[in-house]
């Protein structure tokens, strides 16, 4: 089988605060238009390991590699040029923007006003409410209209590669329905997606593939129906015996 | 009634400077939480520059308006290019630093700054060449009346046309919208591909320049510069800018104005409301030096510089946020 090659290789990424290794020189690959999760407990690692990607936490050692190239380190504004955008934890809406100042900040590196103004129509159409809502500021947004802002705001840079950071935090059992149905649709117009959850059974059922992350390490990784089945999965992710 | 009316012209002129320096303070304040002490030096600076400017072309047969405007023009540049250096030079490496660090390096730019302007300049108050011949305009029916001079409407227009285009730049360009997202929070304005260290520097280059314009007209109005003089203008401009809520672009301008107004108001009747000679029917020493001196007052106009810090003091006692205060969900 002739794979293309992977958008996404991290190679012994190790990441640390200081003191604390969060991250341990953990090996992730994601290939061109993969929808790959990284599942596991609070304090994993797992938005360490976004961060370094990032370049907004130092990497204390390893390499991350983007579209054959070295990015270990780079600041996060030149990723975003690149096709590389982030969805942090918790948002990270810009609550005293208004619904439509956020979605062009999105498309802050892009000057096709035309292509700019195609995409915004797209999204609103995704997403009704935020069309109601273009000129209230942010902030009075639910945090599931938030979630769908700050995803609607990184399709606005045009991403090839997408790193979500538990996207169904804090929300309703329906939104998080909603939220995923986004994600799925994002990866089948074609971005690549890694995915960072905690509700590990929904992330692996979007995905192709998953890795579990357990205090700094990844302990498990592979095809996402095989992972579900894993019984190492289901006792520890999964609440089922 | 002509006293009030004239004061209110006064403080509307001097405020609208303040408005103009407040809005440089507020701007640096709202996108990296630091009070750059060094802008009063920056107004200075820009009156300096545009003082020299003057001088040099004030023999020349240019209309007025052009020789000023040259000056004006040579003056934003050379501000904007200290306000620049002072970001990147000074202020960029500490910004991790704890608080206290930014804030004397920022007292200790100031002393830098008006030192080099002392060595450049000399230590002698310098008198702005009278190109502009300052007409004035009646502004009631009888002949002393109150009155607006050409140097004052062009003071205020230059505010009001200053203060939209920052106000359009702001809220209607994607500069403006990126200045306002890296203020909220800077590491997301990074994830947008916003390259944040050069809106902060853009955003210490604006304030800057509107301090140049500002220090063309403060020396104008006064007819004269000195290398000191942006201190207490620094410091009033930093009052108005707290008075209106530091952050917060209107409240800039609305406390430079209001503190303009209470400043002119205040020098305008504070002599009459502290004449001693009221109290001549009880105390007979008092009677008798009203008879030589009738306006006799335990406080003057020169007691005018009290009003801008007498206001900062209230409004750091009854409401530290400001009139505007900081609202809350540009913080979320
Ligand atoms: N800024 C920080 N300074 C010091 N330690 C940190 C910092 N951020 C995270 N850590 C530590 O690093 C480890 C990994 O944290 P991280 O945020 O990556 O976990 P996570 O897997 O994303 O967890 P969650 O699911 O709760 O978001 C934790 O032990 C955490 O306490
Ligand atoms: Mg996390």
């Amino acid at each position: 089988m002739d794979d293309p090659p992977p958008l996404l290789v991290l190679d012994k990424l190790a990441v640390a605060y200081g003191e604390i290794r969060a991250v341990k020189g953990i090996d992730v690959v994601v290939g061109k238009g993969e929808l790959v999760c990284l599942i596991g407990a609070n304090g994993a690692g797992k938005t360490t390991t976004l961060k370094g990607i990032c370049g907004t936490q130092p990497v204390r050692s390893g390499t991350v590699r983007y579209d054959g190239e070295d990015i270990t380190g780079m600041a996060s504004f030149r990723l975003v040029r690149k096709g590389l955008v982030m969805v942090p934890e918790g948002r990270g809406v810009f609550g005293g923007l208004t619904i439509e100042e956020n979605l062009g900040m999105g498309a802050y590196i892009r000057s096709d006003r035309a292509g700019i103004a195609e995409d915004l129509a797209r999204i609103y159409d995704l997403f009704p409410r935020l069309r109601e809502r273009r000129r209230q500021t942010a902030g009075t947004l639910s945090g599931g209209e938030q979630q769908m802002l700050a995803i609607g705001r990184a399709m606005m840079a045009r991403p090839r590669l997408l790193l979500l950071d538990e996207p169904s935090m804090g929300l309703a059992p329906l939104m998080v329905q909603k939220v995923f149905e986004t994600v799925l649709a994002v990866a089948k117009s074609g971005v690549t997606i890694l995915l960072i959850e905690q509700n590990a059974k929904l992330a692996l059922e979007v995905s192709s593939r998953g890795y579990v992350m357990e205090s700094g390490e990844i302990t498990l990784e592979g095809d996402a129906r095989a992972l579900l089945r894993d019984p190492k999965v289901r006792a520890a992710y999964l609440g089922a015996a | 009634m002509d006293i009030f009316l004239q004061q209110l012209v006064n403080g509307l002129t001097l405020g609208s400077v303040y408005a103009i320096v407040a809005l440089g303070y507020t701007m640096v304040y709202g996108i990296v939480q630091l009070i750059n002490f060094a802008h009063g030096e920056v107004v200075m600076i820009g009156a300096m520059v545009a003082y020299t400017v003057i001088s040099m072309l004030a023999a020349t047969h240019l209309p007025p308006l052009a020789i000023v405007t040259i000056a004006t023009l040579a003056a934003i540049p050379v501000c904007m290019t200290v306000g620049y250096l002072l970001e990147r030079v000074a202020y960029r490496p500490l910004r991790r630093a704890p608080r206290l660090a930014p804030l004397i390096t920022a007292i200790g730019l100031s002393i830098i700054l008006q030192n080099l302007a002392l060595l450049i300049w000399s230590r002698a108050p310098l008198p702005y060449p009278q190109v502009i011949t300052t007409v004035s305009y009646s502004l009631t029916s009888h002949p002393n009346g109150a009155t607006i001079t050409n140097v004052q409407v062009a003071i205020l227009v230059m505010s009001a046309l200053m203060m939209t285009g920052l106000m359009l730049l702001i809220y209607r360009t994607k500069l403006g919208v990126a200045m306002r997202a890296t203020a909220q929070n800077q590491s997301v304005a990074g994830l947008m591909g916003i390259d944040i260290n050069r809106v902060i520097a853009i955003t210490f280059a604006i304030g800057a320049g509107l301090a140049a314009v500002a220090g063309v007209m403060v020396g104008s109005y006064y007819g004269v510069a000195h290398y000191q003089m942006g201190f207490i203008l620094g410091l009033k401009a930093f009052s108005a800018a707290v008075l209106g809520g530091i952050g917060n672009m209107a409240g800039a301008m609305l406390g430079g104005l209001l503190l303009g107004i209470i400043e002119a108001l205040g020098a305008g009747y504070v002599g009459d409301l502290t004449n001693l000679c009221q109290l001549s029917h009880w105390f007979g020493a008092i009677a008798e030096r009203c008879q030589t001196n009738p306006n006799l007052a335990l406080f003057g106009s020169n007691y005018q510089d009290v009003f801008a810090f007498l206001v900062l003091i209230a409004v750091l006692v009854f409401r530290p946020s400001g009139l505007l205060g900081e609202r809350v969900a540009d913080r979320a």
